[in-house]
């Protein structure tokens, strides 16, 4: 233990000797880790958000298919659907997307009877009366609107329609709300122009967990042009596609570790005439191989500890608390309204262990080869120059 | 199902040792084939050097191991979710059987390199290298196993279908079901528990008796007990330890416990039993080597080392395993 320690000091002494050689590699390195933590992270945080919404999500939602194709769902259906038995409400929901020429933007509508659990967040009212809405925080922004002032809307027959905003959602759950526009029930069907009786879809909470899976069967069995989705697969489905982004952006930065590999190999392989004279003084006054080694092996955990610290710590501030704005993008997906959202910062002990494992094991690669040639110099042959 | 970061990073790590214990293996063969202590050539002196790099990749190789053997258990462990009916690594595993076998290969691979590296501890002290050629014949089987462990990583992770619908450990470790896993479930927990207690305490004692006599019989008997405890240990975890933890009287997975809901105690208890076993099964594996001459004194010497060793793990796995059991809410 003792001895470890020892060689350890002497290594940091004489990384420190060696300076630019040592900061050239932990800059790359440092570069490298934080790229890789940064996706980790962010698509982390992603998953964690997701699942946090998802959590107050209707535990099934029932779509009406027609021709493969999303339709609007027939009011009666609801009945159906109610009398199943474990059912506790099914509700109609009305909402729809709206294109914003003038933002170039996408909203959200969203009629106002429908389920809206986890909105709580509002400064101002809900639309209680025809003619009112609540408005996102992305769409007030973009729209330069607040409460007490008026939106015009285009409707389903080219007509512009005025709405008072009564409310706008605070930025706090604005995953959620960003793109949201909420209308009265009444305003939002004549609006989108809806067939009477008949509603975008069906929010279905079950009594019983346990039976989700069952009640979406006989749904399916009982209604068969519907198509039931639920909690769980939504859940599963986000996991699978942010797993599925992060690997992807992985692999290609993967790309990157190999060049970095190909440098630490290349720095580690030129030792100089300076420090094969060291290691032959070493060897000289009673260090043998296996202690060269020991000693390369803590210069190698010095170099990679320290990038890697540096380097989560960068992809740290990257993501929390400058929003992730190099890699947000690509992991997000596209949208032109998208929240500019604060991530919780928090750090996964597995995220750390994968970083690891996929950062320090190649680099310990690289250099083992490397390491042993240098331990392996003969003092006499260095001494002699 | 591949691009997930931790599979990602298993199978990249798996695919790094691979390719070192490779290298590794070839320089072995040459040492192999050359190796003349007697002889004072060029060629001899640089197999002589070469060794020093076979034993520092296989260190490398034994640590990645080591730490992939937790990573692996741990992805397993999250990505349950992505299946239709699983609830821990259970459920995972047996979405893609072959998992199973990645993770048998995994323990072997551990004690595998863990006797590798103690082997090469003892030869390297000795200053003719009298277990040069075993040591690198036995270092090819480790490299073989190392490849298989990578296959079926990559076949298992590569077969995982998202839309299969798997058993949990609620089916597999139950009392009324058959196979192994049900059996070991059904084992009553009271005489197991009797059992689990005088086999450490008989460990503990021979240990001790080890450290006192010089004797070969007291040596092969710790081994043979190191082994009996891993598996009565295993069988415990199942039977009763599992049930203590989860508080739980049906539930008996030996998976569940690496979960956060039980602060993930699955780690110190599996790592401190490992070890226990590993330093308990030293000594017998050691003592025909002492006939060479030039090894008895350093073994000696290590042997005392591997046997506090060996009685600090099971104090610590027994503590681990025993807290729940005493301090917690389940009476049986």
């Amino acid at each position: 233990m003792i001895r470890h320690l020892k060689i350890l000091e002497y290594a940091l002494s004489s990384l420190v000797r060696r300076k630019f050689k040592n900061l050239s590699i932990i800059v790359v390195y440092t570069l490298t880790i934080s790229v890789l933590a940064s996706i980790l992270f962010l698509t982390h945080s992603l998953k964690l958000e997701a699942s946090n919404i998802l959590l107050e999500a209707p535990d099934v939602i029932v779509q009406k298919i027609s021709a493969g194709r999303h339709d609007l769902i027939p009011a009666e259906y609801i009945t159906k659907i109610r009398d199943i038995p474990g059912v506790g409400t099914a509700k109609p929901r009305y909402w729809g997307y709206y294109y914003d020429a003038l933002t170039h933007s996408n909203y959200t509508l969203l009629g106002s009877d429908s389920n809206l659990t986890g909105l709580s967040l509002l400064k101002g009212s809900m639309p209680s009366d025809s003619g009112q809405c609540a408005i996102g925080k992305g769409v007030s922004d973009v729209r330069l609107t607040g409460i007490g002032r008026e939106m015009i809307l285009v409707d389903s027959k080219n007509t512009g329609v005025v709405f008072t905003i009564v409310g706008v959602f605070s930025s706090e759950s604005s995953l959620l709300t960003n793109d949201l526009v909420i209308l009265e029930k009444e305003d939002l069907i004549k609006f989108f122009g809806l067939k009477a009786g008949s509603a975008t879809d069906i929010a279905v909470k079950v009594h019983n967990e346990n039976e989700v899976q069952t009640v979406a069967g006989k749904i399916k069995q009982l209604l068969p042009d519907t198509r039931p989705i639920t909690k769980s697969e939504i859940i599963r489905t986000y996991d699978t596609v942010f797993n599925w982004r992060s690997g992807m952006m992985l692999t290609i930065f993967s790309s990157a570790l190999i060049a970095f590999c190909i440098l630490a190999w290349d720095k580690a392989t030129g030792i100089s005439a300076e420090e094969k004279q060291e290691i032959g003084i070493l060897k000289a006054i009673g260090w043998d191989t296996g202690d060269i080694l020991v000693l390369k092996f803590w210069e190698g955990i010095v170099v990679s500890l320290t990038s890697f610290l540096l380097g989560i710590i960068a992809a740290f501030i990257h993501v929390f608390f400058l929003g992730a704005t190099i890699l947000a993008p690509v992991i997000k997906g596209w949208s032109v309204l998208f929240p500019d959202f604060r991530f919780v910062p928090y750090i996964d002990l597995y995220q750390i262990f994968v970083m690891g494992f996929l950062t320090i094991a190649p680099y310990i690669a690289s250099t083992v080869i490397p390491s042993w040639k240098a331990s392996v110099t003969d003092p006499e042959n260095v001494m002699r120059g | 199902m591949i691009l997930h970061p931790g599979i990602l990073a298993l199978i990249a790590g798996s695919f790094i040792v691979f390719i070192m214990m490779l290298y590794a293996s070839i320089l072995g063969i040459r040492i192999i084939t050359r190796w003349d202590i007697r002889s004072s050539s060029e060629e001899q002196l640089t197999l002589e050097k070469k060794t020093y790099l076979v034993s520092s990749i296989i260190k490398y190789a034994l640590g990645f191991e080591i730490i992939s053997g937790l990573l692996y258990i741990y992805t397993v462990d999250d990505i349950y979710r992505l299946f239709v009916g699983a609830m821990c690594s259970t459920g995972s595993l047996n979405a893609n059987p072959v998992g199973w076998y990645a993770l048998y290969t995994k323990i072997i691979i551990f004690f595998a390199s863990s006797i590798w590296i103690a082997l090469n501890n003892i030869d390297l002290k000795a200053e003719d290298y009298p277990l040069a050629k075993p040591k690198y014949i036995a270092m090819i089987f480790i490299t073989l196993l190392v490849g298989l462990d990578l296959y079926f990583l990559v076949s298992y992770f590569s077969g995982l279908r998202p839309e299969i619908i798997t058993s949990c450990c609620g089916s597999l470790f139950s009392e009324s079901g058959t196979g192994m896993a049900a059996d070991l479930a059904a084992l009553p927990p009271k005489p197991m528990i009797r059992l689990f207690y005088i086999t450490a305490l008989f460990f503990i004692g021979t240990a001790l008796l080890c450290l006192k006599y010089k004797s070969g019989f007291l040596r092969y008997a710790i081994t043979f007990l190191a082994v009996f405890s891993f598996l009565v240990s295993m069988a415990s975890i199942i039977s009763f330890i599992s049930l203590y933890i989860y508080e739980m009287p049906s539930h008996h997975c030996p998976f569940d416990v690496f979960q956060k809901n039980y602060h993930f105690i699955g780690y110190p208890l599996y790592i401190s039993l490992f070890c226990w076993v590993f330093f308990g099964l030293l000594p017998g594996i050691f003592q025909p080597l002492k006939r060479i001459s030039s090894l008895t004194e350093e073994i000696e010497r290590s042997e005392k080392k591997w046997l506090s060793l060996g009685i600090v793990f099971t104090v610590v796995f027994v503590c681990i395993a025993s807290w729940p059991v005493i301090f917690g809410n389940l009476g049986l």
